[in-house]
């Protein structure tokens, strides 16, 4: 049997947990910082809805590929963070240049344009090395459709748009023994 | 921690190590397993297709880690360093089981003309394709060890074209899912022989462990229920059950160390804290797959050896190979997806040999399950990659697909080979290995007539679209890689015997994929594991070991 706490052992244990909990909290208040400013994640939203457009069925910005993104150059696309840095704002200024306003906000349509000739790097004088719009532009895309039809727990895929959208049952009934037919 | 002196130390607990180091610890001999990664589950990288062993981008989910591994690989016209989660690098697998945790699990036995290529067909120019010094005779009880031991589910009377066996599978075959079934009335039509892909899996509950519950994830995962049968759930715990062997986890093998007689001592390797160690033994066996067993090789130099290990005629890593996947895609009216895992369960085999101004060929099956990221790059040519095209594609298609390839039997290449790099070195400062050269245009020709016949199969399926693929002639190796510690009876010209041990260190040998002459028209894995078995069977006639404790 053991002893029932003495009071200085009470006290004791009280400002410990006490400690323990603010320790904690401050834990969850701590948010590393994003990798995007907020002016790059509206470019990043812009451009996942252009890779995989809203519908009946999200798009990638409401898909969370912004937040997938951002994720993984803070993780294992560490090394992409400085092509990001520098491609992000050279969509900006190619669009400056081209439509006059900051990709975000032109015009679906638009934007969709624009892109195409990033990819066939058909781009203004002055902004892009030789082939570096291409390049970047498919490193962005390809990482889109890894964020929107990657597992949702890396932060895209929310609510698993895209697997519902392809009909397969999530998350994956288990003992499907019996072959169908 | 290192053992006393043991009887064996074994490299790599790979889909070989793993059976030659149960096969000595059963025959009462001491044995330590290195191997550089670690246990794994399934709860490691759930059904995470991003982390997957096909679908890498966001790292390796069975290693080896981008953080402490690099690889030097010609591209183009220079050198460029890789980690393991790029497509160049080449990856097999790194933990305990190596590639069978997470493999497709497709049990080929070689054919009989596969150890014959040279004989059958004559050696085109700029290869040097060669007999094997075994043939399948030799290896077919062996073959049917692994099938027992491990497990096997399949349909022993239904390829006509198999070479000859003497025991059924373990298990009975997999049924066919939808494609399966698509697929064998098109074939029947064609005069095709289709019959129920050979699989290390599962089909009934055996060995302690469940059927396979056929989920979607199965190729690139490890299994959420052990259905798949690899060397970790099987041979490694047997191996551990005997009391003689010990498994050494996150122990990079840094190179194998010899006396002035040339006789092999043991293994320096670093231990999990990155310490260096000694673990010596009477015999050392490399079974580190085809890339790193010729690292490992070419880094242990001595003034005996001071071009490396076995590497005295300049053998090691030359004739690296893979498999050069060639097939076709074919898009159907009807839904020909079921979600029955693993996906792939019909295969042919009337291509593999007798093909007109081919040599060899390959085995034509249907696709495991395309996830959906990976199904993003299943796309007839001039498709849209992004945007409404894109997306209409995927929703429309990701049901009404079928994918048949098969494993080109690659001209082994001299130049494509393995060396160590002269100034990029790992975590460990050890010397990376470097891959170069690229595989025999009569690869290209092979894959063209592959695909060839796998549109013809998709078209008379009823595919209303349909496209080929066809590999090119890049650099070789990958998760098939193979060939670059040669078996021979010439010394000259190959680096192993017909037992697997290295021509010029009579306790030295490499056991694995390395030893392939040439890598079949099939998923090599079961023919790796037979040449465990079989080069196990002579370590224990012919070395003459006294146990030790």
């Amino acid at each position: 049997m053991q002893d029932p706490l003495s009071r200085r052992q009470f006290i004791l244990v009280s400002a410990l947990s006490a400690a323990a909990s603010a320790f904690w909290s401050a834990c969850a208040r701590f948010q590393p910082a994003p990798a995007f400013t907020p002016e790059e994640r509206r470019l990043v939203e812009a451009l996942a809805d252009q890779v995989i457009p809203p519908d009946d069925v999200p798009g990638g910005k409401d898909a969370g590929v912004a937040e997938f993104i951002d994720r993984q150059l803070r993780g294992p696309y560490r090394r992409h963070r400085q092509a990001y840095r520098s491609g992000l704002a050279k969509i900006d200024e190619t669009s400056r240049r081209t439509a006059g306003a900051p990709f975000a906000e032109l015009a679906f349509d638009r934007q969709t344009a624009l892109l195409q000739a990033l990819e066939a790097d058909r781009v203004p004088e002055g902004i892009w090395a030789p082939g570096e719009a291409r390049e970047f532009f498919r490193l962005v895309a390809d990482h889109c459709l890894q964020g929107y039809y990657g597992s949702p727990r890396h932060g895209g895929n929310r609510n698993f748009a895209s697997w519902k959208m392809l009909g397969l049952d999530t998350p994956q009934v288990l003992g499907r023994v019996v072959v169908k037919g | 921690m290192p053992q006393g002196r043991v009887n064996a130390v074994v490299v790599g607990a790979g889909a070989a190590g793993g059976v030659v180091a149960k096969e000595l610890a059963t025959a009462g001999l001491s044995v330590v397993l290195l191997e550089r990664g670690r246990w794994q589950t399934f709860d490691d990288h759930d059904h995470d297709e991003l982390i997957s062993q096909r679908t890498t981008v966001l790292g390796n989910a069975f290693g080896p880690d981008d953080e402490r591994h690099r690889r030097v690989v010609r591209l183009g016209d220079r050198f460029q360093t890789v980690l393991p989660s790029e497509g160049a690098y080449g990856n097999n697998a790194g933990c305990v089981g190596g590639g069978t945790l997470s493999y497709g699990a497709m049990a080929w036995r070689f054919m009989e003309q596969d150890f014959r290529m040279r004989s059958i067909y004559g050696c085109p120019e700029g290869s040097t394709l060669e007999d094997w010094p075994i043939t399948y005779h030799d290896l077919e009880p062996f073959y049917e060890k692994a099938e027992q031991e491990i497990g096997v589910a399949g349909d022993a009377d239904a390829n006509p074209f198999q070479a000859p066996r003497r025991k059924p599978y373990p298990m009975p075959p997999f049924a066919y899912n939808t494609e399966g079934r698509l697929l064998e009335a098109s074939a029947r039509r064609l005069g095709f022989h289709p019959f129920p892909l050979p699989m290390l899996r599962n089909s009934v509950p055996r060995d302690g462990r469940a059927a396979c519950i056929h989920c979607r994830s199965c190729v690139g995962f490890a299994c959420e229920v052990q259905a798949k049968c690899g060397t970790q759930n099987t041979v490694i715990p047997a191996a551990i059950r005997t009391g003689n062997c010990r498994v050494f986890t996150g122990c990079v093998a840094k190179e194998v160390l010899t006396d002035a007689r040339g006789r092999a001592t043991g293994v320096a390797y670093f231990d999990p804290r990155d310490r260096l160690q000694r673990q010596e033994a009477d015999l050392v066996v490399i079974s580190a797959s085809a890339t790193e067993s010729a690292r490992l090789l070419l880094n242990s130099k001595s003034r005996l050896f001071p071009a490396g290990l076995g590497n005295r005629y300049d053998w090691v890593g030359r004739n690296l190979q893979g498999h050069a996947y060639s097939g076709a895609y074919g898009l159907f009216e009807q839904e020909t997806y079921d979600d029955v895992g693993a996906g792939a369960t019909i295969g042919i085999c009337d291509f593999n040999h007798g093909n007109p101004g081919i040599r060899g060929g390959a085995m034509l099956a249907n696709e495991f399950i395309r996830l959906p990221y990976l199904f993003t790059n299943v796309r007839p040519p001039g498709s849209a990659r992004w945007g409404r095209g894109h997306k209409e594609f995927q929703r429309k298609y990701y049901r009404r697909s079928v994918g048949v390839q098969g494993p080109i039997q690659e001209m082994p290449v001299f130049e494509s080979r393995v060396e160590v790099d002269p100034v990029v070195k790992d975590h460990w400062g050890i010397p990376v290995a470097r891959i170069s050269g690229s595989r025999h245009p009569h690869d290209v020709e092979i894959g063209q007539f592959m695909a060839e016949k796998a549109e013809l199969w998709l078209k008379e399926t009823g595919a209303v679209q349909t496209w080929r693929r066809v590999a090119g002639r890049g650099v070789s190796g990958g998760q098939h890689q193979a060939g670059t510690c040669r078996m021979g009876n010439d010394p000259k010209t190959s680096v192993v015997d017909a037992h697997c041990r290295v021509h010029d260190v009579d306790n030295l040998y490499v056991v694995d994929g390395s030893v392939h002459v040439t890598n079949g028209g099939f998923n090599p894995v079961l023919t790796i594991m037979a040449l465990g078995y079989w080069a196990s069977s002579h370590i224990v006639k012919e070395q003459g070991l006294e146990a030790r404790g």
